[in-house]
This record gives C-alpha cells, structure tokens and sequence, in this order.
C-alpha cells in the first residue's frame, strides 16, 4: 500500500472513531490503534486474573457461608471477565498463550492495587467499596470506547462491578454497625487501601504519556486527574455514612470548586509498586507461573486426548 | 420434641457438600487454566449453596436457636460426619478431579433417590440438586478420560489418585444409625442399594479412560462417626478462623 492510501484509510477511519461509529475485528485499523489497545486490554484482563488472588485468599476463611458464597461467585465473576477480555483481545490478532507469556515474564503490566496483601477480612470490604469503586470510574466510559469488541465487554464487566461495589460497601456496613472490635477493623482497611486506590486511577496528568492519543480514541474520556477527583468526591460521603475515616489530614470540601482537596499521593510507593517491589508483587507473580506451570501437564494431556478423538472420529468415517 | 435422627441424617448429607465445597474454594484462582478454574469454583458455589439449604433445614427443626452458620462452624472436629474421601487434600490436579468424580457418581445417585423422600423439604433440596450435580459428575468424568487418555505422564498422575482415593469409596455407602432409621421412616435413602450401580458406572469410565480400575479389599471408614483423617483439623482451622477469633459477631 502506497502511503497515500495509508493516510487516506487512516483518515476515514479517524472520521469513522468521530462519528462515534465502532471499529470491529475486520476493519482495517492503523497498527498503533491495535497495538494500544491490546496492550490495555491485556492489561485489563490480567488484572481481572491477578485479581482473583488476593481475594481468593479469603474464600476459605469467610465468616459466614452467605459470605463464603458471594465471594465465590465474586471471584468467578473476576475469572469471567478475565476470560472475555482475553477473547477480546484475541480478535486483535493475539493469542492468549501469548498475552499469558508476557504476564509471565512481568512485559505485561497489571493493576498495582493487587500487590497489597489482604490480612483482615475487612479487607473483601474495602476491596470491593474502594478498589471495585476506582475500576468502576475507569471502566464505565470504554462502554462506550471505539473498540467493539471491548466497549460490548465493558458493558458486562461493568454491571458486575458495580454489584461488587454494593456488596463491599455493604460488608463495610455490616462491620460498622458491629463490635468496637469490627469498626476497627473497618477502620484499619480504609486506612490500607485509601491511598493505594487513589493511585488505581493512575498517574497524574503531567506524567501520563499515553492520555493524549486515548482520549482521541475514545479509549478514555476524562484524565486521570479528573476521574480520581470523581472517585473522592463520590467515596468520602460513604465514609461519613460508614463513621469511619479516610486517612488524610488534608482532606476538606471546598466550596468555590465544588469538590475536595486533598492530601499529596506518594508517588514514589506507586512507581516502587509498578516496578516490581510492591508488598506482593513476587507472591502474585509466582502464584500465577506456579499455578501454569503445575497446569502444563493437565493442558498437554487434554490436547492429547483432543487429537485421539479426532483420529478417531476421522478413521470412522474414512 | 425434634427428630435427633433426621437432624443427624441431614448434617451427614450437608458435610459433605460443605467440606467438598472448602476444599475445591482452596482452589480458586490456582487451577491449570482459566476454564478449569471457573469450573472448579462453579462447583464449590453449588456445593456451598446446597449446604446452606441443608443446614437451614436442619437449623429449623432443632430446638436450640441456632443458625446454618453455628453448624457450618462452630462444631468440633468428631461432629463433622463428612466422608473421608471428601476432606481428602488438592495433592494435584488428577487428585482434585478422582476426588470430585467418585464423589459425584454417588451424590448424583444419592440426589436421585433422596428427590422421592417423604420429607419434602428435603425432597426439594434434592431435585435442585440434581441439575447441578449431573453437570460435576459431567466436568470429572470429562477430565477422568482426558487424563486417563491423554498423555502417559496424565495417565500415571490419575492413576496415582484413583488407587490413593479409592479406599475411601466404600465409606459413601456406610449406613449409620440415623441413616438405617431413615430409611425405615421413608426419608432417607437405602445407600448399601445404590453401591453395586456405582462401582459398575465407576468401573466402566475408568475403563474407558485406560485406567486400571483398583481391588475392592482394603477400605478406611471413620468420617460418618467423626473420626477424620489428620488433614481434617488443618481444613477446619481455616473455615473455622473467623468465627473462632471473633465469637458471637453479625459479618
């Protein structure tokens, strides 16, 4: 293809992404738009997998079976979405062995929230208020990003999330109306998880390299610094109704903007955690490439049996 | 006055389902692949929920104010009357699978006939549960023949946990008091009856799935009567935590 066409293709399919038309599979599309979003939907995905661990790390020790269940269904709901991401981010034009071996081998990136631990049961609370929360804020404009595929997953990830949400506020509630001991505990998980689901919404907008180029694209709609603006004026309310507190002296209404101030983000622990010295980032890491490695040979066995069948069904009908 | 035998009866039926449930819980997120993993957490969500109905049944008709959750966690060790086969530990994922498959045949049979209880309740917990149990026994046995005939190291690895689990099997269909009362009141479910119809439907999948199907001889027994295998305290410690370090709390 001449560069003529290339920039005439480039131009209808930018007119196209303003029109708010949607791109899918088959449509010719500029390899930096693919190459973007498959590595933001891999992203997401591996999220969503890495994610199932430290919840995961509850299930059997959930106070109550009402409990036990719900986070069950949670964390499959999480298996779920990691599973159509993945399917969406194969009709780019990449096979999930590969995006698994990125994650393997830390080239692909994923949500540094999930390199904290979760030591109290508190913690499926504030998960799922907060962490849940901050996803949800993101999340909600790529239903309607340019990406088919991706904006018709998000509108199914996102009506999860904010179940997940009301059920982590709700663990919160039950926690707050409980013992001095609960509320405690309460307390102490909104004290972890506060900054760290600040710094989910991403770095500040000075810093971020890929904003400009995703907002063309529809693959984000406001900045980081707006949505996280959103998340803390949405979230300090509940905190009120929930009697606890968000750790952060600084933090007060300001009536001419209309919003809150708040306290400075560490952003030195946010870049520790991204790159690779977070709290878990090695225990996360080793419970995925464990768990695929102890799958390997459960994986070749069901291919094997796969071809036999096949072989079968071929040399009954020849 | 409660039926102390229908009260034991149901907490037999509705270990099972809890402690099978825990163990494949241990699971979620660790499994060989994504679809095995939202399987393996589907079944323990099942499992889970049939426990909840059971023991809300049981709750019910006893005469203390107690709830499902004082039975799923407030017991001791010797109360738990769970099968042995089913506490047993995820050693591999071949384990996981021989488990889940000789526990399913017979759940499904026991499910099968507990649906024409006199007991309605319990009657209709087991209707719900056969839709739910046919899919497991479906995913095991699926996985059984794979393993079994897939490559010669899966066919050792699910040879080992067919011939470490089966001297559990027999203990499925061991009467106990309550049960033998059961079955003369028309509740519960005659399980020395459905025994011949297992090791035959056993027998031929793991013929199938080129497997060497173990001697019936040499059996172990205890989990009916509370008398658990070593790994059983470890189980409960981690389902028990919450309730025990934080007593008589609403979560």
């Amino acid at each position: 293809m001449s560069e003529k066409e290339v920039k005439n293709l480039e131009a209808i399919f930018e007119a196209r992404i303003a029109r708010d038309e949607k791109i899918e599979p088959k449509d010719w599309m500029p390899e930096k738009y693919r190459k973007t979003h498959i590595r933001q939907i891999s992203q997401h995905a591996h999220s969503e997998i890495i994610g199932m661990l430290p919840e995961g790390n509850w299930i059997t020790r959930a106070p109550s079976l009402r409990r036990k269940a719900a986070l069950l269904a949670k964390v499959q709901d999480e298996a779920g979405h990691g599973l159509y991401l993945y399917s969406a981010c194969e009709t780019l034009g990449v096979s999930r062995d590969e995006l698994y071996e990125q994650l393997h081998t830390g080239k692909a990136k994923y949500s540094s929230i999930f390199n904290y631990p979760t030591i109290t049961w508190a913690d499926m609370g504030a998960i799922g208020w907060l962490v849940d929360g901050a996803a949800i804020i993101n999340q909600v404009p790529l239903c309607n990003t340019s990406y088919g595929p991706y904006a018709r997953a998000m509108v199914r990830v996102c009506k999860e999330e904010s179940f997940h949400q009301r059920q982590g506020y709700e663990i919160m509630l039950t926690l707050c109306n409980g013992t001095p001991e609960q509320k405690e505990m309460a307390q102490d998980a909104l004290n972890r998880w506060w900054w760290p689901s600040l710094m989910m919404l991403g770095p500040t907008d000075a810093e971020s390299v890929h904003t400009e180029q995703s907002m063309k694209w529809k693959l984000k709609r406001k900045t980081n610094d707006e949505l996280r603006q959103q998340f803390i004026d949405q979230t300090v309310p509940q905190a009120d109704i929930l009697g606890i507190t968000v750790p952060d002296p600084d933090l007060k209404w300001n009536e001419e903007t209309g919003h809150y101030d708040f306290g400075e983000i560490d952003w030195d622990e946010f870049w520790q955690v991204v790159k690779g010295h977070g709290p878990c980032n090695k225990e996360r890491m080793n419970a995925r490439v464990g768990a695929w490695e102890r799958g390997t040979w459960v994986r070749d066995a069901a291919m094997a049996y796969a071809e036999k069948q096949e072989k079968k069904k071929v040399s009954k009908a020849s | 006055m409660v039926n102390q035998n229908l009260y034991n009866y149901i907490l037999g039926i509705g270990d099972n389902s809890l402690i099978l449930g825990q163990r494949l819980g241990e699971l979620c997120g660790h499994g060989p692949s994504l679809e095995t993993d939202i399987a393996g957490t589907n079944i323990s969500l099942d499992l889970i929920g049939q426990t909840r109905s059971y023991y809300q049944y049981a709750a019910k008709l006893s005469e203390k104010e107690i709830t499902e959750d004082d039975i799923a966690f407030l017991r001791s060790e010797r109360e738990y009357r769970n099968t042995l086969l089913v506490e047993q530990p995820n050693t591999h994922f071949g384990f996981v699978i021989a488990r889940q498959y000789l526990f399913d045949v017979f759940h499904l049979l026991l499910l099968q006939e507990l649906q024409h209880s006199k007991d309605d309740t319990l009657a209709a917990i087991a209707k719900k549960g056969i839709k739910e149990v046919s899919y497991h026994k479906r995913f095991s046995g699926d996985w059984i023949k794979r393993l079994g005939d897939g490559t010669e190291e899966s066919n050792e690895k699910m040879q080992e946990a067919i011939d470490g689990l089966w001297r559990y099997t027999d203990e499925l269909f061991e009467m106990t008091d309550a049960d033998k009362e059961m079955v003369t009141e028309g509740i519960g479910v005659d399980l020395s009856k459905l025994k011949e119809t297992y090791y035959q439907e056993v027998t031929e999948l793991l013929t199938e799935a080129t497997l060497q199907v173990p001697e019936r001889k040499y059996f172990n027994y205890g989990g009916k009567k509370g008398v658990h295998t070593e790994h059983m305290g470890y189980l409960l410690a981690d389902l028990q935590y919450m309730q025990r370090t934080y007593p008589n709390m609403q979560w």
